[in-house]
């Protein structure tokens, strides 16, 4: 019972990795009808970039503070530069593309920093929490992970809702010609979501980079499992990407628990298969089945 | 028919009463691609007046509308919004200079609740005027009001459009350009869009270009009106005399 | 069957200048060759997956991985002839091709895309969940020896050369038949427009499933071939770099071409190790001018795409054009991808001051016939300020 107790906990708190990377995912998608491949590469490059400026500084947080924004300034400038040539293009060029950023930035990567795995430090420590003598197999970093991934959102949710440059982002992905015709500046939209979404993977980045060990290739695997969480939330809803992240990163922790670590990827392709197969707009939505 | 007259972009002073501008679009030439739409289109709409452009299916009405708003851009020509040369703008370029389009086919957000869609529109005006301007268009179109936090996907036809043209009026335009606003609205319906479009022109001064296949009522309102056909204006002139001319009316207006 | 007797006059005359050529240049360069057929059996079926019938895969390293393992499992196992253990390795892969066809048939676009990188990522592990059978980390050895029947004078390399560039050849043939056969132009019907296609009688899942099954054939050909030439199967060989190499091959040398998968072939062979001796001898220590040729993968992706999307055979094409060899252009042409407007567009040379913002709807573009003659490369396309996709 304590190790379920234990497993689940700590499957909320990497799920909630996955929901980050799952979140910036929609966010594209959502704006730009691009899915962005590079999402864990450009997470993995501005992890990079906090881990120099916490080199040089010796300070956490001023590395954290760097890699945000190099987020937003990553994802702002992915979009100007390489996606939007491609927009309105037929779907192979953008996801040809994106497939070059990622292998691109990892490659970029390995040149700057070279392919050894260094360590990256975690926010707060990672000693495992107890409520008296019972473990609970989450740390306090855990805790931070999920309080700043929830905090992200809410705060963007808050954003896009009560905010006019919330309205106009919407309405720029919902319907960008007449959002043109109210004087909506579709393209610095579009160019606002990369920045964000640049900004939650970055966040992401960050988060699990301490446990993961940095490496050109360390966010590989986390981005499949976000872009799996992604489609069982259905790619259209930012509360489903949550929902996904929590749910796969749940039941991929009793899977690594219980059935031990190497089945966690198969089980994960399992995963993504059979809801795309049954449910292809995702768990939770009752939308008719998009043909992309 | 004539010709239309000098290019007048003068005569009344260039942006004193928002809201009434002068719109004069010069030769312009236009298409897709390799398919060219317009050959060659001037219309003068003076300010303050309703103008009708008019025409069969495909004559390249629509396309006249979106080289005006800049969706479409022009290999010539020259569109002038109180003398200056909007051509070639992009469409937000555009609608921020003051022309507002409701496009055919009503382009309700639909994602969006009924209040966010107008807040869409006032955006484009100072933030001191949106609070007033937004009660303005709550008073003016009470079916709005009452459903101001539904989502715009749950309204009628005819509140749809009531919804756009609103929505186009929130951000204080001096130039409408409206897309067939009739399609798909019953009679009734219609008659109350277009006494709307009429008030509009009466009360607040504002300059209208309202394309329209139902040429009878479009004329009804109109102050003049030009006639396309195959891309290039075959009858410019004042609205009654478009429609007091049989051989016009029977051979492209249909009636 | 005209096709069929020039696609196999052509095989032979290149059989021959390949068999001579294995005979002369030596060790270092068989075992380039080597290496060079076994990817070129692989981004032959991944181009003509994407290329002709649409789909994108990044995971066709697995189904590489596939056939390598298997080819590893039953020399050691059983010890059949290679001649045995080829079929078997194509059939192992197209069998996983058809699994993952079946359980991808509906997936269009990035979902498809994305369920191959996972595919990719994820494959790997199985070695490790497998450890006892599949070696785990370590992996396999796979030894092949020349048979006895071929004589004393010719080296292992020479011999794998042999029979890596006969596989390719004889995959080329068949896939060029492929490519021009009915079945060929299905893929290419279904890829411009998938509900004109249905509409016209065309079972699509079946041909997209059959598109999977013929490029994990290809891959676990060439995989085995790469397993040949590595002299062992490990996860590490099989890795994610290696599924976005074939992708990075097909697409340089020009989606949907066989020829161009020769070009891309060549040049993923032969830049990378040239690109490492360049960085090192610039003083970049050997942890990260391993790096430099990824990070080239992906520039020369995305410079393809942004630039000339038709790849080197679609440059090649041009060129033929421009210089006045017509009708070497129109054949060399032939079903390529950036025929169609559908799959990649490059962007127009001109832009016509007519084309803005409203591209005149794509979607609804039906196929076109298949004697329609090749566009000029200059037509302009319609492009637009955004599209209703955004």
């Amino acid at each position: 019972m304590q190790e379920f107790v234990e497993f689940t906990l700590s499957g909320l708190a990497t799920g909630m990795i996955y929901a980050a990377i799952a979140m910036s995912l929609v966010l594209v998608w959502r704006g730009t009808r691009v899915l962005n491949y590079a999402q864990g590469a450009m997470a993995m490059f501005t992890a990079y970039i906090a881990f120099t400026v916490i080199n040089h500084t010796g300070s956490y947080w001023l590395g954290f503070v760097a890699a945000l924004m190099a987020g937003l300034i990553l994802g702002a400038a992915v979009e100007r530069t390489v996606i939007r040539p491609v927009t309105g293009k037929p779907p192979l060029n953008a996801v040809i593309v994106s497939i070059g950023l990622l292998i691109g930035l990892e490659g970029l990567a390995g040149v700057l920093y070279g392919s050894g795995y260094r360590s990256f430090p975690p926010a707060y420590p990672i000693t495992g929490l107890s409520i008296g003598s019972v473990a609970l197999g989450i740390t306090e970093n855990d805790l931070f992970t999920a309080g700043a991934v929830l905090a992200a959102a809410g705060l963007l949710a808050a954003a896009f809702r009560y905010s006019s440059v919330g309205l106009r982002l919407r309405a720029a992905a919902f319907s960008p010609g007449v959002a043109r015709l109210l004087g909506v500046r579709v393209g610095r939209m579009l160019t606002l979501g990369w920045a964000l979404a640049g900004l939650l993977g970055a966040l992401a980045g960050l988060l699990v980079s301490p446990g993961t060990f940095l490496y050109p290739n360390s966010m590989d695997t986390i981005f499949v499992l976000g872009f799996t969480a992604a489609v069982i939330g259905g790619l259209e809803s930012p509360v489903g990407a949550v929902a996904g992240g929590l749910i796969l990163g749940v039941v991929l922790n009793y899977v690594g628990g219980y059935l031990g670590s190497e089945s966690v990827d198969l089980f994960g392709l399992a995963a993504l298969l059979l809801v795309l197969m049954f449910r292809p707009t995702g768990l939770f939505s009752a939308a008719p089945a998009r043909r992309v | 028919m004539n010709q239309a007259g000098p290019a007048d972009g003068g005569g009344i002073p260039a942006g004193t009463v928002r809201g009434a501008a002068s719109l004069v679009v010069e030769d312009i030439a236009a298409g897709y691609g390799a398919v060219r739409v317009l050959h060659g289109v001037s219309v003068t709409a003076a300010p303050g007046t309703i103008t009708a452009i008019l025409g069969a299916n495909g004559a390249g009405k629509t396309t006249l509308l979106r080289a005006i708003d800049g969706s479409v851009r022009p290999g010539r020509g020259r569109v002038l919004l109180d003398g200056v040369d909007l051509a070639g703008r992009r469409p937000e370029e555009v609608a921020r200079a003051g022309i507002g389009h409701v496009p055919e086919g009503q382009g309700v957000i639909t994602e969006l609740t009924v209040a966010e869609n107008l807040r869409l529109g006032l955006l484009l005006r100072h933030r001191a005027d949106r609070g007033a301007a937004l009660a303005e268009i709550y008073q003016r179109f009470g079916v709005l009001a009452e459903r101001r936090n539904l989502a715009a996907g749950m309204l009628s036809g005819g509140e749809r459009q009531m919804l756009v043209i609103a929505r186009a009026l929130a951000a204080n335009p001096r130039v409408l350009l409206l897309d067939e606003p009739s399609l798909g609205l019953a009679p009734k319906v219609l008659s109350g869009v277009l006494d709307l479009i009429q008030r509009l022109r009466d009360e607040s001064a504002l300059t209208i270009i309202l394309v329209e296949q139902n040429a009878r009522s479009a004329l009804a309102i109109a102050n003049s009106g030009i006639v396309l056909n195959l891309g290039a204006v075959v009858a410019q002139a004042d609205a009654s005399v478009l429609a007091a001319d049989d051989a016009l009316r029977r051979h492209y207006l249909g009636f | 069957m005209p096709t069929l007797a020039r696609h196999l006059g052509i095989a032979i005359v290149a059989a021959v200048v390949l068999l001579l050529a294995t005979n002369s240049i030596g060790d270092y360069r068989n075992y380039q060759l080597t290496e060079l057929a076994a990817f070129v059996v692989a981004v032959a079926g991944l181009t003509v997956l994407i290329g002709l019938s649409g789909q994108i895969s990044i995971g066709n390293g697995a189904f590489m991985a596939v056939g390598g393992y298997i080819a590893a499992l039953i020399l050691a196992d059983l010890n059949w002839p290679l001649i045995a253990i080829l079929p078997a390795a194509v059939v192992g892969a197209a069998l996983a091709g058809a699994i993952f066809g079946v359980a991808a048939a509906r997936l269009r676009g990035p979902y498809l895309a994305g369920t191959t990188l996972m595919l990719a990522v994820a494959l790997p592990s199985v070695a490790t969940r497998f450890q006892s059978v599949l070696g785990g980390d370590q992996g396999l050895g796979f030894f092949v020896t020349v048979p006895g029947s071929v004589g004393s004078n010719v080296t292992l390399i020479h011999w794998q050369a042999w029979v890596s560039c006969a596989a390719a050849l004889v995959t080329l043939v068949l896939l060029a038949n492929l490519v021009r056969s009915r079945v060929g132009r299905s893929w290419r019907a279904v890829r411009d427009d998938e509900v004109a296609a249905a509409l016209a009688g065309l079972n699509v899942a079946r041909l997209q499933i059959l598109a999977f099954v013929v490029s994990a054939a290809c891959a676990g050909l060439g995989g085995m071939l790469l397993a040949m030439w590595n002299e062992s199967v490990s996860p590490g060989l099989f890795s994610l770099t290696l599924s976005i190499q074939l992708l990075t091959a097909a697409v340089l040398g020009g989606l949907g071409s066989l020829a161009g998968a020769i070009w891309g072939s060549a040049v993923l062979v032969l830049v990378p190790t040239y690109l490492e001796n360049l960085a090192t001898s610039h003083g970049m220590t050997a942890t990260t001018s391993s790096s430099v040729p990824i990070l080239a993968y992906g520039v020369v992706l995305i410079a393809v795409m942004l630039a000339f999307p038709s790849g080197i055979q679609g440059a090649l094409v041009l060129l033929a054009r421009v210089t006045g060899l017509q009708q070497l252009a129109r054949r060399a042409a032939g079903p390529l991808a950036w025929q169609s407007r559908r799959s990649v567009q490059s962007r127009p040379a001109a832009e016509s001051s007519w084309s803005e913002s409203e591209s005149p709807r794509p979607e609804s573009e039906l196929s076109r016939p298949e004697s329609e003659s090749p566009r000029p490369q200059s037509q302009p396309a319609a492009e637009s300020h955004e599209k209703g996709t955004l």
